[in-house]
């Protein structure tokens, strides 16, 4: 669509497997995310879309094969440094995962707290325009459990951009949302990447998403146990002979 | 924010600058970076120039000069227009970045819920009173509540109606059995040599040794036993089915048996409590035996007693009846140690530390009514004569 300048990759992923004790749930996974993406991991429930996530983000090891964080290898440099590239990305976990004794405050607050150094007062005006930003001004003394579900998500974005990330993941972001609010969740990120200049990683298998916002993708398939495709969902679907992924990007209709 | 951020390596601190071009313009000059980390100008300035006389009309944004930015930008830019505001100046964002003014826009695109946001409001000592006594008023109902509904429960089991799973029963029954001998084990036989100790320097005094054996037979087989087992059982057991029930209660497990027509009572509670009134009483008579035996421990090899003398004292000293009335306090120690952890984990919020708060009452709420219980059961038992 864009991009006159090559694209410059910021994730690289190769001969990637990922596995739970000696049950492999997929291996060979070789693809880039390129700087400004919106990037699409997608693939049947199951498949492992969420490892393959939690390995991105270094919380679970892989069984074989790199991730490279702008050429710097995460699960080979010291503990210390993974946790500074770490830093540097945001997180919006399937349930919201927001910390349920402290306020939608509080959660934002706590990342500013840990990394940046500044006052009480400075953190509070942050909380409150990143709390604006997902349209959740005012609710600041709010408890999780005392909010809707949707509002959970937005306040879990307001907490993965808190230290203003240059990558953002979201796990299955519009899951448990009415079609109008994950419409709405959709165009937040959107307009969040446009204006952070941040590249997003999605997980998801909503079809009106991927084609709405996705710019690049991988397709996981379960019986093969590897990925099958990469590149423009919307051109997969042109394009494609693979029959799984036909059948998956339209929902078994053709 | 920019994609920069976290790489450039300008280290220029952020500057403002005003002018005046016109008496009706103000112009605000953004130069250096705006970044986390950085120090920000301040807005006295800013404040003096909008309060100056020719008041200007409107508030002009000049950011050419401007290298880096993020969210911290976007908060000063934020005060400036709401002080531009409150001074009645016109603002024009056009010379923002365009980013920031795509974000600044986005964040005022939802207002402020109305009477969403809180304030802390100081009540008088006489609402304050009221308030607790209609808390605790309140508390006292709920307990009330819940010992009616598993009384319901119980006779639903009774009547064979009730909705609970056998293997969850069994479950339970090593859990809160089998799997506490060893700690039941070792605590009894310490507290039976502790008495024996205790016991032995003074009627050592009198030559009368080997009435250790009464005693130790008799205070752990007539009351320590129980409470022993009552206490290890309130901390390893009352606070588990809390920590159980009250993350439940977080996840929604409770209201999904709720809808489902299951009674959580039946489903949860009733198994919890006969679980424990079933072993408590177990536990309870071995506790008594590993007691007598740390007592007999003492007695054989520190006051050399002969061992089958020691038995045979302790036998003949120890009445049958105190050996049911200690299986009676144990009993009702599992009741109240089932009720207390149950209550406080089905009452629990729905927060991860309220999770924490229900498993220290439940066991604060254990020990206590185990004490109490006892009193009571001494007392009774001193009116009855046995
Ligand atoms: N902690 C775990 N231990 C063992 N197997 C797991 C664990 N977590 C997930 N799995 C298995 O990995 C597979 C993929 O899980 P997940 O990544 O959550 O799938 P997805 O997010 O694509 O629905 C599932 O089949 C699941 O059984
Ligand atoms: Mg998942």
């Amino acid at each position: 669509m864009q991009s006159p300048t090559a694209p410059q990759p910021h994730i690289t992923v190769t001969g990637l497997t990922m596995a739970y004790g000696s049950f492999v749930l997929m291996r060979d996974l070789t693809f880039s995310i390129n700087r400004g993406d919106i990037f699409i991991i997608m693939g049947g429930s199951g498949c492992g879309k969420s490892t393959l996530l939690k390995i991105l983000v270094g919380l679970k090891e892989p069984a074989a094969g790199t991730v490279l964080y702008n050429d710097v290898s995460l699960w080979e440099v010291p503990p210390g440094e993974r946790d500074l590239i770490l830093r540097r990305t945001g997180i919006l976990y399937q349930s919201g995962a927001l910390w349920s004794s402290m306020t939608l405050a509080e959660n934002v607050a706590l990342p500013l707290e840990q990394y940046t150094g500044l006052g009480p007062r400075d953190i509070r005006e942050l909380v409150s325009l990143k709390l604006a930003l997902v349209g959740l001004a005012g609710f600041e003394d709010f408890y999780p459990s005392e909010i809707s579900g949707g509002m959970r998500k937005r306040a879990g974005l307001a907490r993965a951009m808190a230290l203003d990330p240059e990558i953002l993941f979201f796990d299955e972001p519009s899951a448990g949302l009415d079609p109008v609010s994950a419409h709405l969740l959709d165009e937040l990120i959107l307009e969040l990447r446009e204006s952070l200049q941040a590249t997003v990683v999605i997980v998801t298998h909503e079809l009106a998403s991927i084609f709405a916002i996705g710019t690049n993708s991988v397709f996981l398939d379960v019986d093969k146990r590897t990925m099958t495709a990469t590149g423009n969902p919307n051109d997969l679907l042109r394009e494609t002979k693979d029959p799984s992924l036909r059948h998956f990007l339209t929902r078994g209709e053709e | 924010m920019s994609a920069e951020t976290a790489t450039s390596p300008t280290k220029a601190a952020a500057g403002q600058e005003l002018a005046r071009p016109d008496a009706s313009t103000l112009v605000v000059r953004f130069g250096g970076a705006f970044a986390l980390g950085l120090a920000l100008p301040g807005l006295e300035e800013l404040r003096g120039a909008l309060e100056a006389e020719p008041r200007p009309a409107r508030l002009v944004f000049d950011a050419t000069d401007l290298t880096r930015w993020d969210s911290r930008f976007l908060v000063h830019c934020r005060k400036i227009m709401d002080l531009a505001r409150a001074a009645g100046v016109s603002v024009e964002t056009a010379g923002l970045p365009a980013g920031a003014l795509r974000l600044l826009e986005l964040a005022a695109k939802v207002p402020e819920r109305k009477g969403a946001a809180r304030t802390a409001t100081r009540e008088a000592w006489l609402a304050r009173l009221g308030g607790r006594s209609q808390a605790a008023w309140q508390a006292f109902t709920e307990v009330l509540d819940f010992l009616g509904e598993v009384t319901l429960a119980v006779c639903n089991l009774a009547r064979g109606r009730a909705v609970m799973r056998r293997s969850d029963f069994l479950a339970l029954l090593h859990s809160s059995g089998a799997q506490a001998l060893p700690i039941v084990s070792l605590i009894s036989a310490l507290v039976g040599l502790i008495l024996a100790f205790v016991g032995a320097v003074q009627l050592v005094a009198f030559g009368a040794q080997i009435y250790v054996s009464s005693l130790v037979g008799i205070a752990m087989i007539r009351v320590m036993g129980a409470i022993m087992t009552g206490i290890i059982m309130a901390g390893r057991t009352g606070a588990a089915f809390a920590a159980e029930l009250g993350t439940m209660q977080v996840n929604e497990e409770i209201d999904a048996l709720r809808t489902l027509g299951v009674s959580p009572m039946e489903f949860l509670v009733l198994p919890r409590l006969l679980a424990l009134v079933v072993m408590m009483p177990l536990l309870c008579i071995y506790a008594d035996l590993m007691g007598v035996l740390g007592g007999f421990v003492v007695g054989v090899f520190m006051l050399d007693l002969n061992p089958a003398q020691y038995l045979a004292a302790t036998w003949d000293s120890v009445a049958l009846a105190n050996f049911w009335i200690g299986l009676v306090h144990s009993a009702v120690f599992g009741v109240l140690v089932a009720l207390a952890g149950c209550y406080r984990g089905m009452h629990c919020g729905r927060s991860a530390s309220a999770v924490g708060q229900a498993t220290t009452s439940a066991v604060v709420t254990s020990i206590i009514s185990i004490i109490i219980a006892t009193a009571i059961i001494t007392v009774i038992c001193n009116i009855l004569g046995i």
